[in-house]
């Protein structure tokens, strides 16, 4: 508490700003002059008395210190807040819990002294980032924050050294870090040395990675070298209106391709969470995106460590029945439906926190709480291309499941797949690379497995939709399921040869033996047929049970995922 | 051939009695004996779908020995709740596929099947198969009890226009019009030069508002004509037409009867139950009823009673009817009824005729049909069967009341009915009774009538009914699909309802540009703000602040209105934040009391899984419902019928979400979407035509309604993008627009040259 006093935190420095005792130009003038006018001292007087010294470095410090809180001056400060932007502290306020922001390198100035980088103007304590530790949600996070009124937020050697520091920290003491990005690049003065900056970042991104969960929020530009930071970490989150990445940007594409394309095309929130998958969700505003990030973290575990993942008590009963969800699918395997229904039904209090909810709508991907404790959903959904697996859906739902692999989070998977999309566009962009992708991340998940089959699993996607196969441990059905390598007709045709008159007979002679679950039940593929109301139940029974799951490790270096 | 059975002549009996055949106690007088089919109970078939069989359902189960059900379904109702639910010894059978022709209107296949489960009675619900003749006569003919009227009775009062004549011999006021069908528009046009506009077009087959119109002028009526004839066609395969005056500002008063031929004299007794006042409408058709009457003076309920009674007489009528009027009542002037119709089934409504009189309708439908006559409960010597309290029921539709009333479809969740005390005790005298056809994750088709469930309120008085059934509907959650609860709140809270002033027109005149929302008073916005706050301070997990910081509570999210919200011990403090140098004197801080409600120290009663909390203010229990919740936290909330995001921020949050950019709205000026789900059936446009604002644009067609779909704008029709046939969902962009050249312009050069 009383590091947060120190650093003035709840007031901000806009505030500060307005009181007019930071701003006066005697201030500034001062702080500059302490800063600069050390080799004056020598030839001047003799050495003064050392309380006057102290005192002296008192007011410079706190002058250091004011003129970090106001980042790249009020100007600067409208100016963000005018295009509907907060600065980089008033981000920390609003996503840490009040008062408990610890600042790290407040002081931390760059060393640049080309291209007029060594002018008073050119001076800012912190560099143009803010960094540090404090509770959210009552547990420890780690962030940074790009300051874009500093030198538009670029990254400097010493910028990035800030960044490595907290992301160092936070793997030492088990906690998240999150990134909020609002950086115009690389910090040209300094060239190399900049591009030196982001890789350490980024080989801290790769240090951190599957140890402590890392978030990114894009909230301005987030451009070239930049974007692959937050490409590295678990989550990306963007924010309407000002944000967007892109390697490169329209100019250079203009210049390059002759393509005429405009920033929020090329690479706005619109592209990224529903057609590059790049980024996870986006949120209408910075407040919004902050509390997001917040509710975010209260599903997530600090660390890989087992014993930090969160438990939120709910008065929601583990064993309350589910009528509604036999009602809400339909009989007609063709009849589509929205298994976010389903799921909504079945999970703790209704709440879930979908990723990427605009991208592959064909299969959902959402954290949520079953007894309160944080599970990945991973769901077909009918209600987009009959719930089929491609490409999209296949990175989509991998990435998530090794997510949760990653960090011990048990797998809840409801599965309604017809099979995997047909076409030449998906095999010409590798749907057996990528649908590899999800069935090697569900055979390497030793996190508890528990899956329900509402309707129908045929071909291939029935293996990779977490079956009994690769080591599942809990594998349902409803009685109205249907587990097949095909529908019934399609398999007739090939089994008899083109179309005959007993086609229908030899069709439900198919469906009686596999468009039900009886057959996967007598070999012990599922481990139940289970009442759709029951489903709730059975599962928050056998999560507990797996609660104490223990899988021995492969000893090899690390397995060869098919990129 | 029938065998006796005794059983307890009381209607909340529902204990199975040992029922032994020839078994007779001549101790008690309320025991009486009863034939039924080789002692076993009758088996019912409910040749009809949703809450009515339900509802049928409830009393054969009341009389285990005496009846079952026999339930029938399409294929799009296998998971309905009333299949679900059959409680019958016969399995339900599925006649066929969604569509009501192929299943619900399959004559035959009901007819087989009715043999297949040895049906004994067919009851026909509404709607349906319930005032088709032919049908009642098939089955009369071949053994069938029909619980409804008898065959000739439905021919003769079904038909409109026989009904007319058959009510002009028996005496009754009938409405002018011109007696018999309609030709061709021009006959139309000619009637309409003697009874003058505005006249109602409608089909003689129909009811429920399908294929009526309301025409006030030539080029209405010429309009009207093809669309009624051909709706007429698809929903009753009957595209006759009639015209009558169109009688303005009436109130729409209607009589329940239960008639039953006595066995002794050959007469036909008729019951004839206090008034329904069904004057809520949209689309002619009926959203709110209630029993009595505020509005009939003793001398016309008299009169209309005689005439009712006369009517029924002169038919022959048996079994549960409705005869309908409309009652013209100018201030100050003389009230003045006409004749309407005569519906020849049990009414969607009955339920309000039931409450007030303390019976049963179906068991009244029940005992005639076996031929026991009228059930001892309904025996009086008064002209109208003795009622206490009043009844007051909402219908609840899937439909969009921002849209002109549309149809809505989708899967229902959540969805959460308030809680029915009628079941528990139905002799209450107050209860909230609940007859529903869906429950949650029940999903709404576009193939049937799109209502959800009939909200009832039983109270003492008028107000505490209309209160109550508000209350009711308060805790009414609905989601997945539009809904009209939150617009039949805004009537039941509206004054001119409270005071009784309810003209069929009563919609049209308050809300001349639809429905747009409940709009709350600052004083109910404060309300709702405490309320919110509350909730939030319960659960505890949102917001950043400490216990006794004021939060920020945003009534229609971060851009919407702010109340300043300070929660103690046992008050709040409340202020809205003011925003323009006007609304100051709204910005005074406000006291709430937020003292317990019966239960030590809860102010607050809240689960996020029953998405209502109950929080008391000023010692007053409200309830709140909280839907949904965004990822960003924002609450979707619900209270008094308004309903809107809400987002609760911390001082300092609020305070740095000014800096924040509202989010660009879409354009839509220059696309025509549809309104609802259904399919585009012609179009009255080509592309490059230029159109005028409120111009016909095309028809849709939704539950074998047409809807006409008009330019919002002047301009030039860029593309049609559906095909003529193909269906559209709801929002789906059907026509695109583009502003309309000044050709003038662009041709004055060459002109010149």
């Amino acid at each position: 508490m009383m590091m947060a006093n120190r650093v003035l935190f709840s007031k901000g420095a806009a505030t500060l700003a307005r009181s007019g005792i930071l701003t006066s130009k005697g201030a500034l003038s001062q702080a500059l002059y302490y800063h600069t006018s050390l080799p004056r001292h020598k030839s001047a007087q003799p050495a003064v008395d050392p309380s006057s010294l102290k005192a002296s470095f008192r007011e410079r410090l706190d002058n250091e210190r004011s003129k970090a809180l106001l980042g790249g001056g009020q100007k600067r400060i409208d100016k963000q807040h005018t295009r509907g932007s907060l600065t980089a502290r008033e981000r920390i306020e609003l996503l840490f819990d009040p008062g408990t922001f610890h600042e790290l390198d407040q002081l931390k100035a760059h060393r640049c002294v080309d291209f007029g980088m060594d002018g008073e103007s050119k001076q800012f304590p912190g560099d143009g980032i803010v960094t540090g530790h404090g509770l959210v949600n009552g547990k420890v996070v780690y962030a940074f924050s790009q300051d874009f009124t500093v030198l538009g937020g670029s990254l400097s050697e010493t910028h990035a050294e800030k960044m490595v520091k907290v992301m160092e920290m936070a793997q030492r003491v088990g906690a998240p870090v999150i990134g909020l990005n609002d950086s115009g690049g690389a910090r040209i003065q300094e060239g190399v040395m900049s591009l030196g900056g982001y890789a350490d970042v980024f080989q801290a991104n790769v240090d951190a990675s599957g140890v402590i969960p890392q978030i990114s929020v894009i909230m301005g530009p987030c451009a070239g070298g930049a974007v692959y930071s937050p490409a590295m970490t678990d989550f990306i989150f963007m924010v309407e209106q000002t944000s967007y990445m892109f390697v490169t940007g329209p100019e250079v594409v203009k210049t390059v391709t002759d393509e005429v394309i405009t920033k929020e095309d090329l690479g706005g929130t619109g592209v990224h969470t529903s057609k590059s998958g790049v980024a996870h969700d986006k949120f209408p505003n910075d407040v919004a995106a902050l509390r997001a990030m917040r509710r975010l973290l209260a599903f997530l575990p600090s660390s890989n460590d087992k014993t930090t993942l969160p438990y939120k008590p709910t008065d929601d009963p583990a064993d309350r029945p589910v009528p509604a969800v036999a009602r809400l699918v339909p009989d007609d395997p063709n009849t589509p439906y929205d298994m976010k229904d389903v799921i909504k039904e079945i999970v703790d209090d209704g709440e879930i926190f979908e990723i990427q909810p605009d991208m592959a709508k064909n299969i959902v991907t959402a954290f949520a709480r079953m007894e309160g404790h944080t599970v990945g959903v991973i769901a077909n959904n009918p209600i987009s291309l009959a719930g089929c697996l491609d490409i999209s859906a296949s990175t989509k739902a991998a990435r998530f499941v090794r997510f949760c692999d990653a960090f011990n989070i048990p797998l809840v998977t409801f599965v309604d797949v017809p099979g995997f999309l047909p076409g030449s566009n998906q095999e010409f962009g590798g749907i057996i690379r990528h649908g590899a992708k999800l069935l090697f991340a569900y055979s390497e998940a030793n996190v508890p497995k528990v899956t329900v089959i509402t309707r129908k699993a045929y071909g291939g996607a029935y293996d990779v939709m977490s079956s009994k196969h690769l080591r599942g441990d809990a594998n349902y059905a409803w009685p109205g399921a249907e587990l097949a390598v095909m529908g019934a007709k399609g398999a007739v045709e090939i089994l008899y040869g083109g179309s005959g008159a007993d086609i229908e007979a030899k069709s439900a002679e198919y469906a009686d033996q596999f468009a039900n679950p009886m057959e996967c039940a007598r070999r012990g593929f599922i481990d139940d047929v289970i009442e759709p109301e029951d489903t709730r139940k059975m599962l928050c029974n056998d999560l507990r049970v797996l609660r104490t799951k223990k899988m021995p490790d492969i000893i090899r270096k690390h397995s060869n995922i098919p990129l | 051939m029938w065998q006796r059975q005794v059983i307890r002549n009381s209607r909340s009996l529902q204990t199975r009695l040992a029922a032994k055949a020839r078994c007779f106690s001549s101790t008690s007088s309320t025991l009486q004996q009863f034939d039924t089919p080789d002692g076993k109970p009758f088996r019912v078939m409910v040749a009809n779908r949703g809450e009515i069989v339900q509802r049928i359902q409830r009393t054969c189960t009341q009389y285990p020995d005496l009846f079952e059900t026999v339930v029938v379904h399409s294929t799009a109702d296998a998971m309905a709740p009333f299949v679900a639910e059959a409680s019958g010894s016969v399995k339900p059978v599925c006649i066929g596929p969604a569509a009501a022709s192929q299943s619900y209107l399959n004559v035959d296949k009901i007819l087989q099947t009715i043999e297949q489960t040895g049906s004994h009675m067919v009851h026909p619900g509404y709607g349906f198969l319930s005032e088709n003749a032919d049908f009642a006569k098939t089955i009369t003919n071949a053994g069938v009890v029909w619980l409804g009227p008898p065959p000739h009775a439905v021919q003769e009062m079904g038909d409109k226009l026989r009904s007319k004549e058959v009510a002009v011999d028996a005496g009754v006021t009938v409405v002018p019009g011109y007696e018999g069908v309609l030709e061709s528009v021009d006959q139309a046009l000619e009637v309409v030069k003697d009874i003058g506009y505005p006249v109602l077009l409608k089909a003689a087959a129909g009811g429920g508002g399908k294929g009526m119109r309301i025409c006030h002028n030539d080029q209405d009526l010429k309009e009207a004509y093809g669309m009624a004839k051909s709706e007429a066609k698809s929903f009753f395969s009957d595209d006759r037409l009639l015209i009558e005056k169109y009688i303005v500002n009436p109130h729409h008063i209607e009589f329940q009867v239960l008639c039953s031929r006595n066995p002794t004299t050959n007469e036909i007794d008729v019951v004839v139950f206090p008034e329904r006042e069904c004057s809520i409408q949209r689309r002619n058709q009926k959203v709110i009823e209630e029993s009595p009457s505020v509005l009939l003076t003793e001398e016309s309920r008299q009169k209309m009673v005689a005439q009712v009674r006369q009517l029924c007489k002169t038919v022959g009528y048996e079994s549960a009817g409705t005869i309908e009027f409309l009652v013209e009542a100018p201030p100050g002037g003389e009230q003045s009824f006409y004749f309407l119709e005569m519906n020849t089934r049990l009414q969607v409504e009955h339920p309000i005729s039931e409450a007030v009189c303390g019976v049963d309708l179906v068991k009244g439908m029940l005992w005639i049909g076996a031929g026991w006559g009228l059930p001892e409960e309904f025996h009086t010597n008064e002209p109208i069967l003795p009622y206490k309290g009043h009844a007051i029921e909402a219908r609840i539709y899937a439909e969009d009341p921002l849209r002109g009333f549309l149809p809505s479809t989708g899967p229902l969740r959540p969805y959460v009915e308030p809680v029915d005390t009628f079941k528990a005790n139905p002799t209450a005298p107050e209860y909230t009774r609940m007859d529903s056809g869906v429950a949650n994750g029940h999903v709404v088709t576009p193939f049937y009538d799109p209502m959800l469930s009939k909200t009832i309120y039983y109270a003492a008085d008028r107000p505490t009914a209309v209160e109550g059934l508000a209350t009711a509907l308060d805790q009414y959650i609905i989601e997945g699909v539009q809904h009209n609860a939150r617009l039949v709140n805004a009537v039941l809270r509206h004054p001119e309802f409270m005071a009784g002033n309810t003209p069929t027109s009563f919609l049209e005149t308050h809300f001349p540009d639809g429905f747009q929302g409940v709009q709350l008073s600052l004083a109910k916005e404060e309300e709702m703000a405490v309320g919110v706050a509350m909730i939030e301070s319960f659960k505890n997990e949102l917001t950043m602040s400490k216990p006794g910081e004021p939060l920020m509570v945003q009534l229609g999210g971060m851009f919407g209105k702010a109340f300043k919200v300070t929660l103690g011990e046992e008050t709040a403090t409340v202020q809205y934040i003011t925003k323009t140098p006007e609304e100051e004197e709204n910005g005074a801080v406000r006291t709430v009391s937020l003292s317990q409600m019966g239960k030590e120290g809860a102010t607050v009663d809240y689960q996020p899984r029953k998405y209502l909390a109950e929080v008391s203010l000023d010692n007053t229990p409200r309830f709140i419902q909280v839907v949904s919740k965004e990822a960003t936290g924002e609450l979707n909330v619900q209270m008094y019928g308004a309903n809107m995001p809400v987002l609760i921020e911390t001082e300092r949050e609020y305070e740095l979400s000014s800096h924040m950019h509202e989010p660009v709205k879409q354009d839509t000026t220059d696309i025509v979407p549809s309104p609802m789900p259904g399919t585009v059936m012609s179009y009255a446009v080509q592309e490059g035509d230029l159109v005028e604002d409120g111009q016909e644009l095309c028809i849709v067609e939704a539950m074998k309604m047409q809807n006409i779909i008009r330019s919002h704008r002047k301009g030039v029709v860029e593309a049609l993008l559906v095909k003529t046939g193909s269906s559209v969902a709801a929002d789906e962009v059907i026509i695109k627009l583009v502003p309309e050249t000044d050709d003038e312009e662009d041709d004055a050069p060459a002109k010149a040259a």
